[in-house]
Formats: structure tokens, C-alpha cells, sequence
């Protein structure tokens, strides 16, 4: 049958008129919130600057947004951070939503130097799991919590119907203390520091996504997530002045990156052949179109150092289990204030942006 | 990964940079059709590698920014009925319709499915006897062998709650249409490499020797660009006008015979109407009587959509490369990748959305970090001009 | 959407009718329908989209398209293809030759230095 004609009308024209711009948009928008606000990218940046911090108003005192925030109660500074996980599926290779969000925060708190102090467990359980899961999970996060060295003291449990939670969502607090004169913060980083990654990226979001119903495929690759507040104390051991640490978790390197220079207000020139991608997350994310720069990582960590120290960090990090990949991975420049670059094939330079919005639903 | 990574040697690239600036004595225009050449192209720096004098004008090649706005309103409105299950893509999610699109559709409940091969929409019809289960069938020649076995599978198995919005656009008319175009400055095409690996290139030939112009089957990689540029320069040099295959690897000249029965079983060709550039003749596929039960528009009767395209957005003179994104107002001010306003911008093959990647023309811009954007607009679900039939209820 | 990338066919199956073969790319796995390139064999190589093998890679013309890159500039350009008799014709270079292929136009010569016939007349 042949199809008839739809008879679009002449192509829109090239020129513009000035009130074309002036009053571009004449619907009116109900705005919603959407996933992509979640990824960890300029959407969910853009929630929280335009909706969220707004509305704290006098509530929030402001400032740099980081992993945790820190406060001053009694001469000692702690560090106080939240993090929810909705990871679908709960279970994945390398680990489960128990012990991702035990060791999210326990990271959290290790991005401001914080060692961890105590953790809460808060769940929200759909109608319907099964006991055993619930067990596992939470089997799961005491072992990761006995590995950290933090413990679980308090927490919350909540029953949702059928559909209301995808099966469990789970919420972590901790707290931690900060040691003297140490103050990682994301807007540290200052022309002539190295950018050094603690090891392998891609890791955990490829094994969500190896899982994920609808894409299903093979690959011998586990989550990578595990506690960073080792390789951290090592890192302050060896560094006097440790500008930044961040672990790029949702939104993957590249958003943490250009977080980190728009705060910091420097550029950032990635070497790429010196980030370690292991093959199998290159190849999962060529076959699904994906960039493993914005793909979610568990188990890393980026850290700013003075240029000269590098070697230094380098060398702290490698002798512990899960920094043995440890690298250098770019420097931070005067140029392009709050851009990350890096060198294309043919030897130009060319922009890392930050994930958009949504890459694939809730994977961490 | 073997069969790529040898294809993006740095080494190898700058060799056939200094190639291509050496035989090159006369400024040159060239046009890449594909969507994901441009990406590369853009991504890498390669137009900017080359001799001034050569100029990469990147053409109409991607299927989900020239997939027509009326198709896309129709799939919004089929969405957005309770009984149906709508698969698509991952890409045509965030691509605008006049009023809304999938992924806004989805977060208010419409069950809209990405689906990575369209054999598993078929499996969720099976699954789904009691539901509609609409697939969205774009893309080039090179996904309508995928498209075409959907439907015959679901023919075969009598899967009769499964039906198909078709909008499939051909590249040979697209490139004739450009070369007949009066404002035409393309001297040389680099034609779809795996468009070409399904089709053959015999549909090439006359278009080359009508209008005079090389053209080369490319394929995707850094090393494939360049060698393909690198031939369609010498010919134009030795005034040549053939048709040369550079992605020897993956292309023979009649392409595979078995895809292209499979295709004109389940299609024909059709007219077919390509968003921001206008009707083509001849320049789409269309179900076949034989399979017309599977047409998701004859079964929804969505006949009725008026379209309304943003009022910024130059797609049209973007997509036959007659502007490029730094010649619009809009580009990295009201347009970006989070708050698109035509399809350029949301596929990643889009040419205005490797151009935003890359950082092309926003260096004296804000950064999009700081712009005060939010998530594209919601709006009323369906066009209260479109009224919908009730479904024919399946055999 | 034109992202279609090489991986080798490590495992062939029946599923319903339809000839499936299990995908290695590079450590990732995942199923793709073979009945579009039914000659292929298990350590072939196939272009995958949307689910589809759409070709099967001819790993011989691989390797010479890199080693043809790799001693560009000192290629001499007489080496390569030239136009035959009739040259009003368009003439198509094809790397394949001439054999057993849909007829091809007297002008086409031999393509690259030592092309020689594509193994079956694809597909």
C-alpha cells in the first residue's frame, strides 16, 4: 500500500528573525522531573541547582557542593554524608545493592579524607520480596561494613505495595572524622596538578548493563565496588597536600572531571591512552553505542595532587589491593577554565563532556 | 577489539593526513552521508586535520533526525494508549515531536520499551497476547533487513498483536536529491558503509556518472575516513567520477542478495517525506499488501496529525548541509543536547549533537552547565486535533 | 544507528527456526541472527546490527587495507586501478576483480595490488 503523500510542508526557514528567539516556546510546560535527572550528569546538575538548592533556601548553607559535607562540632571536624541506591537488577556480577551502599558512603565520607565512624541501613522494600533476598542483602552489607571497619548502628525499615519500589531501595548515612590540616575539596584543583585514577573504569556500570532486562549479554566482568578509605589513608600518608579526591560513580569520569574544573575554575587535558579501560568494557561500550567515560564506576577513585607529588601517589597507591592499576591520567591547566579536553586521533584537542541525561535506567 | 582498533592507529592517521595534503592542489567539497561517519569525523577532528581548501559538509545521514515529524507524532499518539506496548530504538526516545516525546510520554506512564534487536519486540508481542505491540521501523537500508525479518516473523508465528510504524528513508534518492538541489557546492560523496554492505553498490553508478561525482563506499573508523577521503581527492584531482570501494573488508559490489529478498518481500518503495528537508520520490520503503495487517498506522488509524515544528530550528538546511550548526542562532543557547529542539540535536549521530560533544562553537558560549535548563517540556499527551479510532482487535 | 561492529561467531544454534550465532566482541558476548549470512562458520568474522549479522568480514582485505596504509607514500599512484576502454563508462574499481560477480562494466580493472577474487560470490 502505498503510503499518501504527507505533504510536510517547505522546510523551515534558514533565516531568523529576531523574535523568533525572543519568544521561542508557546506552549505551556508543565515541567516533570525524568530519569536522565538521575544520572549523574548536567541533568541532574541542573535539578539540583534549579530546583533543589533553591528551595533549601536558608536551610542549606551553600557552598561547594561535594561527596559529604563537613562540619565543626566540638573542635574535631566530621563529615556527614547520605546516599540512596536503586539499583536494577539488586543483584549483579561483583555484588548486590547491600554492599554498594555500604561502601558508597563509606567512599563518600573517604573523598573528604573522613575516615568512617558509623553508618545507618534504611530500607524501602516492595510488597512481595522474598525473605531470603532481604536476608542475603543485608548479609551482604554487614560483610562490607565489617571490611570497612564501620559499623551499622541504626536504621529503618519501610513496606511498600507491589510497584511502588523497584523491588528495594536502600538509603546509608555515615559519619566520619576528618584529620587535622586535611581538606580535599572539588574546588582544589590548581593549574600544574596531576590527575591520577586509582585503577580500571567502566567496571561496574558494563556489569549492571550485562545484567539489565532487554540487554542482556555475555561478559566476564564484575562490579568493581569495594571500600576506598584504604587507598585514601595511604594517598594522605604519602601526600602533604591532597587538592581533590572524588569517586566518579553515576555519570562516570568524565562528569566527576568536568565537575571538578567548573568548581575548581581550571582545565583539565586528559592523556586517554593512559586511562586504564580494561577490553571488555571498550567492547560493551562500542557494541552499545555508549562512552566509557560516562559509564558509572564503584570500586575508583581521582585524586589532584601537586605535579611533583605524583610519583608519590603513584607509588602508595599501586602497593594496595585495588589501586595496582593506578595511572596518571592528565593535568590540570590554566586554559579552558572548566573544560576537560583531550587529544583526538589526529593529534587535535577536542572537548570531554559531561553525560546529558539519561545513558540507561538506574544503574547504581 | 579486532577489526577496529587497527582502524584508529594514530600513526596511520597523521600518514594519510600528510597523503591527502600532499595530492591535494585545489579546494574540494566533500559530503559524508552517514550519521555515524560524521560523529567520527567530528569526534576525532578530522575535517579540521585536512587542507583548508577541503570542506566535509555533513549530509542526511541519520535515520532518527530525518525520520519525518509526522511519523514521530504518530508513535507519541500510539504510545500513549493503554493497551499498547511501544518498542523502539534507544535513540528515538529523545527525539522532539511537535509537543512531546517518548521519554517524557514514558515518565508518565506510557509503557514505551527500548529494545535492542527488533526480533525481541516481536518476543514481547508472544509474550504480550493480550496487549498491542507497536515497533518502531526507521533507519537506512542497513536496519531493514532487521526490520523486514521482524515482520515476517511475526507473520510466520501468526503474532498477530504485533504490528509496525514504518520510516524507512533511502540513501541513492537523498543523494540525487542534494545533487539536483541548484544551491549544490557537494563534489564527492562518501557513501554509508553499511548501508552499502547490505545494498551493494550498484545503485551508486548511475548517480555518478549522471551527475559526475565520486563517490566511495566508507566505512566508520578514523583510518576508513581517511582513506575514503583520501580516494574521492584523487579522483577529483584526476577527474574521475566512479564509484570505489574504500571498506573493502565489509562491502562486495552486490551486496547480501539474501537481506535484499528478505527487504522486497516484506517492502516497496515509496514516497516518504524527510523531516526538515521536505518529499523525496521514491526514497522509502512501505509494507507490502501482503503484510499491510502489520502497518501500526493502518491498525491505530492516526491519519489525523498536525505538526508543528519549533520555530528555531534549522534541521532542514543542517541535514542537506547547506548550514552547519555554528550558523545557527539557536545552537548551544536554546538548543542542546539536554533541551533539543529538533532531531539533530538528540540522536547522537545527529550533526548537532557531535558538534555540541566535541565543544564545536561554545567556547565563548556559557557553558552548558550553566544554563538554566531543565527537562524538555511536558505537554498534553495527545494533539487534542488527533482523534484516535479504536484498535481493529486482533484476529 | 549505523553502528555496526565486527565480532566472531563463537558458538552457532537453532532458535525457533532461525539460525543464531553467539557474538564475540573483544570479551563481550551477545546473540545476533545469522540468517542473512548463512555460510558463515564458527571463527568467522560478522558486522552486527540491531541484533543482525548484516556481512561477513573478508579478514584477507583487512589486513590489506592496513598494510596498503601502512606503505602509503611510497605507493606509486600507476599501481592502483585505471580506467579501461570506453572511458564515457562510469568504470567501478572494484577490489573483487571480476569473478563470478554480477556482470561488471569492461572498464573495471584489478583493484589494489594483488586482489584477488572474493571468496564465493557473497551472500
Amino acid at each position: 500500500m502505498r503510503h499518501p503523500a504527507t505533504g510536510h510542508a517547505a522546510q523551515p526557514t534558514a533565516t531568523l528573525e529576531a523574535d523568533a528567539i525572543a519568544c521561542p516556546a508557546p506552549i505551556p510546560e508543565a515541567e516533570r522531573v525524568i530519569l536522565g535527572h538521575g544520572s549523574g550528569g548536567q541533568l541532574s546538575a541542573a535539578l539540583l541547582r534549579d530546583v533543589i538548592v533553591p528551595a533549601l533556601g536558608a536551610a542549606s548553607p551553600g557552598g561547594v557542593l561535594n561527596d559529604a559535607a563537613v562540619i565543626e562540632v566540638a573542635g574535631s571536624r566530621l563529615a556527614f554524608t547520605t546516599d540512596s541506591y536503586v539499583v536494577s537488577p539488586i543483584r549483579f556480577p561483583g555484588g548486590d545493592i547491600g554492599e554498594l551502599a555500604v561502601n558508597g558512603t563509606v567512599n563518600d565520607l573517604a573523598m573528604m579524607g573522613a575516615s568512617p565512624v558509623a553508618i545507618s541501613l534504611a530500607y524501602v522494600i516492595e510488597e512481595g520480596l522474598p525473605l531470603d533476598e532481604l536476608r542475603d542483602i543485608t548479609a551482604s552489607a554487614a560483610r562490607a561494613a565489617e571490611r570497612a571497619g564501620v559499623p551499622i548502628v541504626t536504621g529503618d525499615t519501610k513496606v511498600v505495595g507491589r510497584g511502588a519500589a523497584d523491588r528495594l531501595f536502600v538509603n546509608t548515612a555515615g559519619i566520619g572524622l576528618v584529620p587535622e590540616g586535611v581538606a580535599p575539596s572539588a574546588d582544589g584543583a590548581r593549574p600544574g596538578d596531576a590527575v591520577i585514577l586509582s585503577g580500571p573504569i567502566g567496571l561496574h556500570g558494563v556489569a549492571v548493563m550485562s545484567v539489565r532486562e532487554g540487554l542482556e549479554f555475555e561478559v566476564e566482568i564484575a562490579s568493581d565496588t569495594r571500600p576506598l578509605h584504604g587507598l585514601v589513608a595511604a594517598l594522605l600518608a604519602a601526600v602533604a597536600d591532597v587538592h581533590v579526591l572524588r569517586d566518579p560513580t553515576r555519570g562516570g569520569l568524565s562528569s566527576a572531571l568536568n565537575e571538578i574544573a567548573t568548581s575548581s575554575g581550571v582545565g583539565i587535558v586528559l592523556d586517554e591512552p593512559a586511562i586504564p579501560i580494561p577490553g571488555p568494557v571498550r567492547a560493551a561500550c562500542e557494541m552499545l553505542g555508549l562512552d566509557p567515560l560516562h559509564v558509572a564506576n564503584e570500586g575508583v577513585l581521582v585524586a589532584f595532587v601537586p605535579g611533583e607529588a605524583a610519583g608519590a601517589a603513584l607509588a602508595a597507591l599501586r602497593g594496595l589491593p585495588g589501586g595496582e592499576a593506578a595511572a596518571v591520567i592528565g593535568a590540570v591547566v590554566a586554559d579552558h577554565p572548566g573544560m576537560v579536553t583531550v587529544r583526538t586521533i589526529v593529534g587535535s584537542e577536542r572537548i570531554v563532556d559531561m553525560l546529558v541525561g539519561e545513558q540507561l535506567p538506574r544503574i547504581c | 577489539m579486532k577489526y577496529l582498533d587497527e582502524y584508529r592507529d594514530p600513526v596511520l592517521a597523521k600518514k594519510l593526513i600528510a597523503e591527502i595534503h600532499r595530492i591535494t592542489t585545489r579546494p574540494w567539497t566533500l559530503m559524508e552521508v552517514c550519521g555515524g561517519q560524521t560523529h567520527t569525523i567530528v569526534k576525532q577532528g578530522i575535517d579540521e586535520a585536512l587542507p583548508a581548501g577541503i570542506r566535509m559538509i555533513h549530509g542526511p545521514g541519520c535515520p532518527v533526525c530525518v525520520t519525518p515529524l509526522e511519523q514521530v507524532d504518530k508513535a507519541l499518539a500510539i504510545a500513549a494508549r493503554p493497551d499498547v506496548i511501544f518498542t523502539s530504538y534507544g535513540d528515538m526516545l529523545r527525539v522532539p515531536g511537535s509537543t512531546t516525546d517518548l521519554l517524557a510520554l514514558k515518565a508518565r506512564g506510557a509503557d514505551v520499551r527500548i529494545v535492542y534487536s527488533p526480533l525481541d519486540a516481536v518476543w514481547i508481542a508472544a509474550a504480550n497476547p493480550a496487549r498491542q505491540v507497536v515497533f518502531f521501523a526507521i533507519g537506512f537500508e542497513t536496519t531493514a533487513p532487521a526490520n523486514a525479518m521482524a515482520v515476517a516473523e511475526a507473520a510466520r508465528r501468526g503474532i498477530d498483536n504485533f504490528s509496525v510504524l514504518v520510516s524507512h528513508v533511502l540513501v541513492p534518492p537523498a543523494m540525487a536529491a542534494i545533487l539536483e538541489s541548484p544551491m549544490n557546492r557537494v563534489q564527492a560523496f562518501l557513501a554509508a558503509g553499511h548501508v552499502c554492505a547490505v545494498m551493494g553498490w550498484t545503485e551508486y553508478e548511475p548517480i555518478a556518472a549522471r551527475y559526475r561525482v565520486p563517490i566511495v563506499v566508507t566505512g566508520f573508523e578514523p583510518l576508513d575516513l581517511l582513506e575514503g577521503i583520501w580516494l574521492a581527492v584523487r579522483q577529483l584531482e584526476a577527474g574521475r567520477a566512479e564509484v570505489e570501494n574504500q571498506y573493502v573488508r565489509a562491502v562486495r559490489r552486490e551486496g547480501v542478495p539474501l537481506a535484499q529478498r528478505q527487504i522486497f518481500e516484506v517492502f516497496e518503495v515509496g514516497e516518504r517525506s524527510w523531516r526538515g528537508i521536505g518529499e523525496i520520490p521514491a526514497s522509502g520503503y512501505h509494507l507490502r499488501e501482503a503484510y499491510a495487517r502489520f502497518d501500526a498506522e493502518r491498525r491505530f488509524a492516526v491519519d489525523e496529525i498536525r505538526t508543528r515544528e519549533h520555530p528555531a530550528c534549522i534541521a532542514g538546511a543542517i541535514l542537506t548541509g547547506e548550514k552547519t550548526p555554528l550558523d545557527c542562532t539557536a545552537y548551544g543557547v536554546l538548543c542542546s543536547p539536554q533541551r533539543p529542539l529538533g532531531a539533530p540535536m538528540v540522536s547522537s549521530e545527529g550533526t548537532c549533537a557531535a558538534f555540541h560533544a566535541a565543544g564545536r562553537g561554545l567556547g565563548l558560549q556559557l557553558r552548558p552547565l550553566l544554563m538554566p535548563t531543565l527537562a524538555p517540556a511536558e505537554a498534553p499527551l495527545a494533539p487534542a486535533e488527533a482523534p484516535l479510532a479504536p484498535a481493529e482487535a486482533p484476529r | 544507528m549505523c553502528l555496526g561492529i565486527p565480532g566472531k561467531v563463537v558458538e552457532i544454534h537453532d532458535e525457533a527456526g532461525l539460525p543464531m550465532g553467539k557474538v564475540d566482541f573483544g570479551g563481550v558476548r551477545k546473540e545476533a541472527c545469522l540468517a542473512y549470512v548463512p555460510e558463515t562458520r564458527i571463527g568467522d568474522y560478522v558486522i552486527v546490527h540491531v541484533g543482525f549479522a548484516i556481512s561477513r568480514v573478508d579478514e584477507e582485505e583487512a589486513l590489506r587495507t592496513l598494510e596498503i596504509l601502512a606503505t602509503m607514500g611510497d605507493m606509486v599512484e600507476t599501481e592502483l586501478a585505471t580506467m579501461g576502454p570506453g572511458m564515457d563508462a562510469p568504470a567501478v574499481i572494484s577490489d573483487e576483480g571480476a569473478a563470478g560477480l554480477l556482470p561488471v562494466p569492461p572498464a573495471a580493472a584489478g583493484g589494489r595490488p594483488g586482489a584477488s577474487p572474493p571468496p564465493g560470490g557473497g551472500g
